[in-house]
């Protein structure tokens, strides 16, 4: 067998494989695999038809007017005003809500990889991290609201006149929206202390570093892409969250500040953000605007789709372990 | 036993300020674990009233929610009840068969779903649907509630007759904003969740068994259901878990498609399917509005209670699920 | 002797006649270059079985895409003996293995030429799932599914066997016998007998292996084949195997890829040796072992490539 005639010389037409046939399969197997098909194409149908539904009535709907005029009120309401403020008041609730979480939660975080004494208050800090991951966020507002509008918390909102504290503000609704990305952050900062090798602490302290340094300087700056990532998944999970909105920002399409300073009377002040503008815009609602509702609700997709694509970027893309958020919460680590 | 035993020798002079780190660390710890605490007990002491006034009839039946909280707002208590008279059934009945509902028909959906997704989809569909499974998974339930209120609820109140309407006239109106519509919304909002959690799961099953199981001339659906599909049970059952405390947790979408407080009878046929609902967290969020009353508050809060201690079983149901996940060391 | 003191330094000799160790026993060598290089006293005694022949490839032809890579092999695989393929990495022998049951059709792209015949009948006219029943595969890789040991060996079998009542029974008595059959003849019922349900992946690498060739063997096939089995194994479980193997050869036939020379050397009956996609040689071990014709086979054998 000459190697050379092979190589160059003619070898035969190759015949392709046919197609896997089902036609041998028990008659069970065969309505199974065509229950597959026909859900598997119904899925690509339904999602197709959201996202198209969507993009057309919401894209359509879009106009640079939308992003600079202030909601108005109107009897024409498809035409007047836009949605400036519920867009800045998304920013300033996701900006509070993850100010505070953030320190919260990496300390969390860190105390419980990295301490965890005594025992019983570690394991207690864990199952009320839990808890918050898996309460309804209404639950959360309703707390919010019986708080906050106690005396002495009437420095974060603003009193009427009769003296009752109103309890609906941009800080009020941060603190609460906190308590949602608080549990994305600390499982997010775990599991990465977690993934660093012990040897990093020991060569850390072998140098004489105490523990505390050795958290501050060489543990948590080696994993910031993932606190990154918890603290940007904490973020989408704010701002796709209605109910805390509606119960403790107040029913206002404008953001009314309180007080004469510039950016605590905004804090103290109520708002809307773009999910409490979908809502009240629907049918629903007082306003009766579906197209502005859809035009909020496409800006609010492509603000979700901004974030997903971040968290993919900070944390890099690892098949085994995708997260599936934000917008809710996620499988959180026992580590029990 | 949390993780994190990691002993560090201590030198003499950062003994004090390591020591100060970790009351630090532990104290704003120990602050969140009070705010949580503070919670369950605010919830427990503003939902008792409520609770002991009514004992366990709370969850029973009688009468109208509407008219009790009406009662409430009024101050002038129904004859023969207290201010706190409240029968929740009607909420929670609509609260179970949506959400049961809708979890089963997801789970059904999302298993099928999924194996198409990893098995049989063409390259170029699997491209395009994964990312696009992941993107619904994180869309804000509003713009469900708002697809839901403004497209399916129109659809399907087109399909009510008008005989069927007045059929039941006299006792509850029907419109598009009902069982059929939120229990579809509902599903539509978790399905995306448990296809992508089952999809992965399916993806991470090792190419060795399922290769080794077509070398054995077992057929590829009996591949999928013997092997993939179980390797894959334990993320099932999580994923399920964590649908059903979505479900349970869903407020303001079910406020927009919900309907009204009733409870919808299997008994009356087609009808049950269209009658209105309207699910515990729904019901906060009408009548929120309303808690400088005590007795409105207290019943919210009672309410708000059922919730919490929902949400706190199906957490430890979602522990179990993911403890039977280490069965035979499979990571999903 | 002090322990403070240095070890003594040791002489170097220079001026006295390097030891070499005597040539060990061995055939007189039939004029060829080199010297054979195993030694043909290392192979076992066996008796000859009589050889039926089961499949037949006949200018086999396989490609992926636009690559050959295998080209016009044509070889019989029998009943009563082992027969192994050896080459090089990439010399197709894998690939080969892998188109008697069909399972280089899971690939895309993949492209085939010539004829395969299981018992005189063409393997692409057979329908794939009875194909794989009857000729099994054991994988280099151990792969024991994540069940019970009972499941994983009756799996073939229980996705057969006919539903009883409407619902198919996970241990009916012919199940249980037939995996018990087959756990004998892999050589592992004495060690697990005691407790079939345990999960099949607490058993150690070698185990788990036999575990997967019982398996193979539950449903009865007519062609055993193995891709290099023991590769991933420690040389006593290998062991064990090989004499399996040598013991499984009268009631199937096997075909074995290797790319351990001494491996082959210890099983095979019959070899093919394969380089770049082509047969270069194939006979009785002894010819390629000992006398072989090509050039190739000789350069391979005696270890100037692989």
């Amino acid at each position: 067998m000459a190697a050379t005639e092979i190589l160059t010389g003619s070898h035969p037409t190759p015949v392709r494989p046919p197609r896997a046939s089902t036609a041998s399969w028990p008659l069970a197997d065969r309505i199974a695999y065509g229950l597959c098909w026909a859900i598997g194409i119904a899925l690509c149908v339904v999602t197709a038809w959201i996202v198209l539904y969507m993009l057309i009535k919401g894209a359509g709907q879009l106009r640079p007017s939308l992003f600079t005029e202030s909601p108005a009120p109107s009897t024409n309401q498809s035409q007047s005003g836009g949605f400036r403020d519920p867009l800045i008041g998304t920013l300033i609730l996701a900006a509070v809500g993850t100010v505070i979480a953030a320190p919260i939660g990496v300390a969390t975080a860190a105390w419980l990889s990295e301490y965890a004494r005594p025992a019983g208050l570690a394991r207690a800090v864990e199952s009320a991290v839990e808890m918050i991951a898996g309460a309804p966020s209404i639950v959360l507002a309703i707390f919010g609201l019986l708080i906050f509008s106690q005396s002495y918390f009437g420095f974060l909102s603003q009193t009427a006149a009769n003296g009752a504290v109103i309890g609906q503000s941009f800080l009020v609704a941060g603190a609460i929206m906190s308590l949602l990305a608080i549990p994305l952050i600390v499982s997010s900062t775990r599991e990465a202390l977690a993934q660093l090798p012990d040897r990093l602490r020991e060569a850390s302290w072998a140098l004489g570093k105490t523990r505390a340094t050795t958290i501050r300087h060489v543990l948590l700056p080696a994993i910031r892409p993932s606190i990154a990532g918890g603290i940007v998944l904490g973020m989408g999970r704010i701002i796709g969250d209605t109910a805390i909105v509606v119960i403790l920002l107040g029913p206002a399409f404008k953001n009314e500040p309180v007080g004469n300073l510039p950016l605590l009377g905004t804090l103290r002040g109520t708002g809307s953000t773009l999910t409490s503008f979908v809502y009240n815009n629907s049918p629903a609602g007082e306003g009766n605007a579906p197209q502005k509702a859809y035009a909020a609700a496409f800006v609010l997709m492509l603000v979700v789709l901004l974030l997903n694509w971040l968290v993919t970027r900070l944390t890099g893309e690892r098949p085994q372990r995708r997260r599936w958020l934000p917008g809710f919460g996620r499988l959180t680590t026992w580590t029990r | 036993m949390p993780a994190g035993d990691h002993t560090a020798p201590r030198g003499r002079t950062g003994a004090s300020s390591d020591r100060r780190a970790e009351l630090t660390l532990g104290a704003l710890s120990f602050a969140l674990l009070v705010l949580i605490g503070l919670m369950l007990v605010t919830v427990a002491i503003n939902a008792w009233p409520s609770f002991s006034a009514n004992g366990l009839s709370w969850f029973g039946s009688g009468g109208n929610v509407t008219t009790q909280f009406l009662a409430m707002h009024s101050g002038k208590a129904l004859p023969g009840h207290s201010l706190l008279y409240f029968r929740a059934w009607p909420l929670i009945w609509g609260t179970l068969i949506t959400t049961v509902g809708a979890v089963v028909l997801a789970l059904v959906i999302s298993i099928f779903a999924a194996v198409f997704m990893v098995e049989f989809a063409p390259a170029r569909v699997q491209r395009v649907l994964e990312p696009t499974v992941r993107l619904l998974a994180g869309v804000p339930s509003v713009v469900y509630g708002l697809v839901g209120i403004l497209a399916i609820a129109p659809f399907i109140e087109g399909l009510i007759t008008n005989s069927r309407k007045r059929s039941v006239f006299y006792v509850v109106q029907l419109s598009g904003l009902n069982l059929t519509t939120a229990t579809l919304i509902l599903t539509l909002m978790i399905v995306p969740i448990m296809v992508a959690i089952t999809a992965n799961a399916l993806s991470a099953v090792p190419v060795s068994w399922r290769e080794g199981s077509a070398a054995l001339g077992v057929n590829r659906w009996r591949t999928i259901r013997r092997v993939s599909l179980r390797t894959a049970r334990p993320a099932i059952a999580a994923a399920t878990v964590l649908a059903t405390a979505r479900a349970l947790g869903e407020a303001i979408m079910l406020a927009m498609v919900a309907g009204g407080p009733f409870a919808p009878n299997p008994l009356d046929g087609l009808t049950f399917l269209v009658e209105p609902v309207q699910p515990l967290g729904a019901t906060i969020v009408h009548e929120f509005g309303g808690v400088s009353n005590k007795s409105v508050l207290n019943t919210i809060y009672a309410i708000s209670a059922v919730l919490l201690v929902s949400a706190m079983f199906l957490s430890l149901a979602g522990w179990a699920a993911k403890q039977s996940m280490r069965r035979y060391g499979i990571r999903a | 002797m002090d322990p403070m003191m240095p070890p003594p330094v040791r002489r170097i000799v220079v001026d006295r006649e390097p030891y070499v160790a005597p040539p060990s026993a061995g055939p007189p060598s039939n004029g060829t270059a080199s010297a054979p290089l195993l030694a043909s006293h290392l192979r076992a005694e066996r008796a000859t079985v009589p050889a039926i022949e089961r499949m037949r490839l006949e200018s086999v032809w396989l490609a992926y895409g636009e690559n050959w890579v295998v080209r016009d092999v044509t070889l019989p695989v029998r009943q009563g003996e082992v027969l192994a393929l050896i080459g090089a990495s990439g010399s197709g022998k894998t690939t080969l293995l892998r188109s008697l049951n069909r399972l280089t059709e899971v690939t895309s792209g993949a492209a085939r030429s010539g004829r395969i015949t299981l018992d005189d009948t063409d393997i692409h006219e057979l329908e794939v799932n009875e194909l794989r029943r009857r000729v099994s595969m054991v994988f280099q890789q151990p792969n024991p599914f994540p069940m019970s040991i009972y499941d994983n060996v009756a799996y073939a079998l229980a996705e057969q066997a006919p539903p009883r009542g409407g619902r198919r029974r996970r241990r009916t008595p012919e199940l249980e016998a037939a995996a018990a059959e087959a756990l004998r003849r892999a050589g592992l019922y004495d060690e697990v007998a005691d407790d079939l349900e345990r999960s099949a992946l607490r058993l150690s690498g070698g185990q788990q292996q036999r575990l997967c060739i019982a398996r193979a063997l539950a449903a009865g096939p007519e062609v055993l084949l193995l891709d290099e089995p023991c590769s991933a194994l420690d040389p006593i479980s290998t062991a064990i195997i090989e004499d399996l193997i040598v013991g499984l050869r009268e009631t199937v036939a096997i075909v074995i890829v290797t790319h351990n020379l001494q491996q082959a050397f210890r099983v095979a009956d019959h070899v093919g040796f394969m380089h770049l996609g082509e047969l270069v040689e194939y006979g009785p071990s002894a010819q390629i072992f000992d006398r072989p014709v090509e050039q190739r086979t000789r350069d391979y054998v005696s270890g100037a490539f692989g």
